[in-house]
């Protein structure tokens, strides 16, 4: 069960960092007028197509104490930063960043440009827009995007063996767990987190498409 | 709040051009608006849209100065640019982009948030009374219809007590009952504030039944303005014909000039049918076309005689066709004409397909256009 409640730390942890770093870039990106703004959606969406591993293997590089990111962390707190739970938290944040990004720039672009420049004509300030009128009428995408961030975060298996390693405590998610059991053989207790987590992953997306269906009809009704 | 002892006047002179892959556009204007409602009047396509969002702050023209009296909203001179969320104007657009998870009151009260909520309450109760739509306060626009939704967003839009009031196309969509019962109550609004107006539309029944003044836009410019009668009476530019209402546009050459009578003689295309007009900045051998209306012809089945009219032309029916109360001829007279009679005339004379009759055009209904 240890493994289970680190997936789940690391899950939430992730999400709530995305949420806060990817809402400005989601919105800088679907209202940006930069000609060269495609060059950073691509950026954003890489992890969607790199293998893992790949992603993995330049984390780990740098992470390393030999590395950029490894050297400037073991300044600041004494040591590396690779096979540490910060580390899985820094390269989750990466690995599920288009899963975030993506949902958000949709649901804000499909917004109608009338209600903002309405918004703005009213006196309001980018922030008052963002806060009363775009962020209520995107709950939807919101909500995907809190859902899609979560799952896969929890679900991810690749980057987290390349950079986390199998430390009990520390970076043995559940899905390293689960990958342990099956090479030893050890197929009931694969069967047990296996089927924890499916339940566990079914509840909460049912609970939340559910949530998201009655914020999504209340003005859309007629 | 203090009093203004400038006549509160919007002028407006901005450059502004969009280059497109496809196409380019340029919108180059200079005019100012005293308060009251001033129409602004074009074909879609004409920038009328683009001049009210470089008004509102919502894109940056070029070069220019957009000022109230003495203010400056923006002056690329100074390099003052007034953010749009700054400039305490009023925008409606053609749909009434009212916020859809807001109920009326709250999107009325949108605009008020400096205020405290007892002001902005009071201030709410009072301008949806004014454009009676009190009893929706508590309504999401979902629930609202068309008309209602555009009282809202214009109370939503005055309540915040803006200097000048952008209105693109709003009534476009609405009957003509309940549009002017609106423009009656933004009207009524208007005398206490009397602020500049500026009300777009493609519409020339909406320039007859609001204007005080229209100006005239085409291709990014204004190119006439004036009162109503004046401009649409009088049209100088062929499209603006064709929009107000010119039913016969002809082309002609100028065959003489009488300086002295202050008319010329127009020889139409194609035919020898010769056409008395008042004098324009044509002269002789020029191309030119004449509007008419339709309903400024008249028809006789004898060539009349001792008549002040000066164009009298022999013509024959070609077809007729009732549209409501009106028969429309479409007659041949060396070019072809469309008259407008109505159905009893048209039964009193008995017209039918084929017959030959007489035009009568007085030279003041033949207007010279560009």
């Amino acid at each position: 069960m240890q493994e289970l409640l680190l997936s789940f730390q690391l899950a939430f942890l992730v999400t709530a960092i995305l949420l806060v770093c990817a809402t400005p870039l989601a919105y800088w990106l679907a209202f940006s007028k930069w000609r060269a703004k495609f060059l950073i959606e691509a950026v954003v969406a890489l992890p969607l197509v790199l293998p893992p591993t790949v992603l993995g293997f330049y984390l780990l590089i740098a992470m390393g104490p030999r590395g950029p990111l490894g050297k400037l962390w073991l300044a600041l707190f004494g040591h590396a930063l690779a096979f540490t739970f910060s580390g899985l938290v820094l390269a989750s944040v990466l690995y599920s960043l288009p899963f975030c990004v993506q949902p958000l720039v949709a649901s804000f672009e499909r917004l109608d440009p009338k209600l903002l420049a309405a918004s703005r004509v009213l006196g309001a300030s980018q922030l008052r827009t963002f806060r009363r009128i775009i962020l209520p009428l995107s709950l939807p995408g919101v909500i995907t995007a809190i859902v899609l961030t979560f799952a896969h975060t929890l679900g991810e298996f690749g980057v987290v063996l390349m950079v986390g390693g199998n430390l009990p405590g520390a970076t043995r998610t559940v899905s390293i767990a689960i990958y342990d059991h099956v090479q030893s053989i050890e197929y009931t207790a694969a069967n047990q987190l296996s089927l924890t987590l499916l339940a566990i992953s079914f509840v909460l997306l049912a609970l939340v498409y559910g949530l998201n269906r009655r914020a999504g009809v209340r003005w859309l009704s007629n | 709040m203090a009093i203004e002892l400038t006549q509160p006047t919007l002028s407006v002179r901005v450059r502004f051009n969009r280059a497109g892959a496809s196409s380019s556009f340029r919108l180059d204007v200079d005019f100012s608006l005293p308060p009251g409602i001033t129409i602004l009047f074009g074909p879609s396509g004409a920038g009328k849209s683009t001049l009210l969002d470089c008004i509102a702050g919502l894109i940056t023209p070029d070069e220019g100065r957009v000022g109230i009296a003495v203010e400056s909203l923006f002056n690329s001179a100074t390099v003052t640019n007034i953010p749009a969320q700054d400039r305490r104007l009023g925008y409606l657009f053609q749909s009434p982009a009212l916020f859809p998870h807001l109920t009326a009151q709250q999107n009325v009260e949108y605009g008020l948030s400096p205020m405290p909520a007892s002001g902005r309450a009071n201030a709410t109760r009072e301008i949806l009374k004014l454009f009676r739509v009190e009893a929706l306060a508590p309504r999401k626009p979902a629930e609202l219809s068309g008309g209602e939704a555009q009282r809202v967003a214009l109370a939503r839009a005055l309540v915040t007590n803006p200097r000048v009031l952008l209105l693109d196309e709003p009534l476009s969509g609405l009957d003509a009952d309940l549009k002017n019962s609106i423009i009656a109550d933004l009207r009524a609004w208007n005398v206490r504030h009397q602020i500049p107006i500026l009300y777009v539309t493609h519409d020339r029944a909406e320039v007859d039944a609001l204007g005080e003044r229209v100006l005239v836009m085409e291709n990014g410019k204004i190119v006439q303005q004036g009162s109503p009668n004046q401009v649409l009476e009088a049209p100088r530019k062929e499209r603006l014909a064709l929009a107000s209402g010119f039913e016969n546009i002809l082309e002609g050459t100028v065959k003489e000039v009488r300086l002295d009578d202050g008319v010329m003689r127009v020889t139409l295309k194609n035919s020898s049918a010769t056409i008395e007009a008042p004098l324009s900045y044509a002269k002789s051998g020029d191309l030119v076309r004449i509007a008419i209306r339709a309903g400024d012809i008249l028809l006789a089945l004898e060539k009349p005689s001792n008549l002040s009219a000066r164009n009298i032309l022999h013509g024959t029916i070609r077809s007729l066709e009732q549209r409501s109360a009106t028969m429309i001829c479409k007659v041949d007279a060396g070019a072809a004409f469309e008259v407008h009679v109505t159905l009893s005339a048209a039964r009193s004379l008995g017209l039918r397909e084929g017959m030959d009759l007489w035009l009568v055009l007085k030279t003041y209904s033949c207007h010279i256009v560009e």
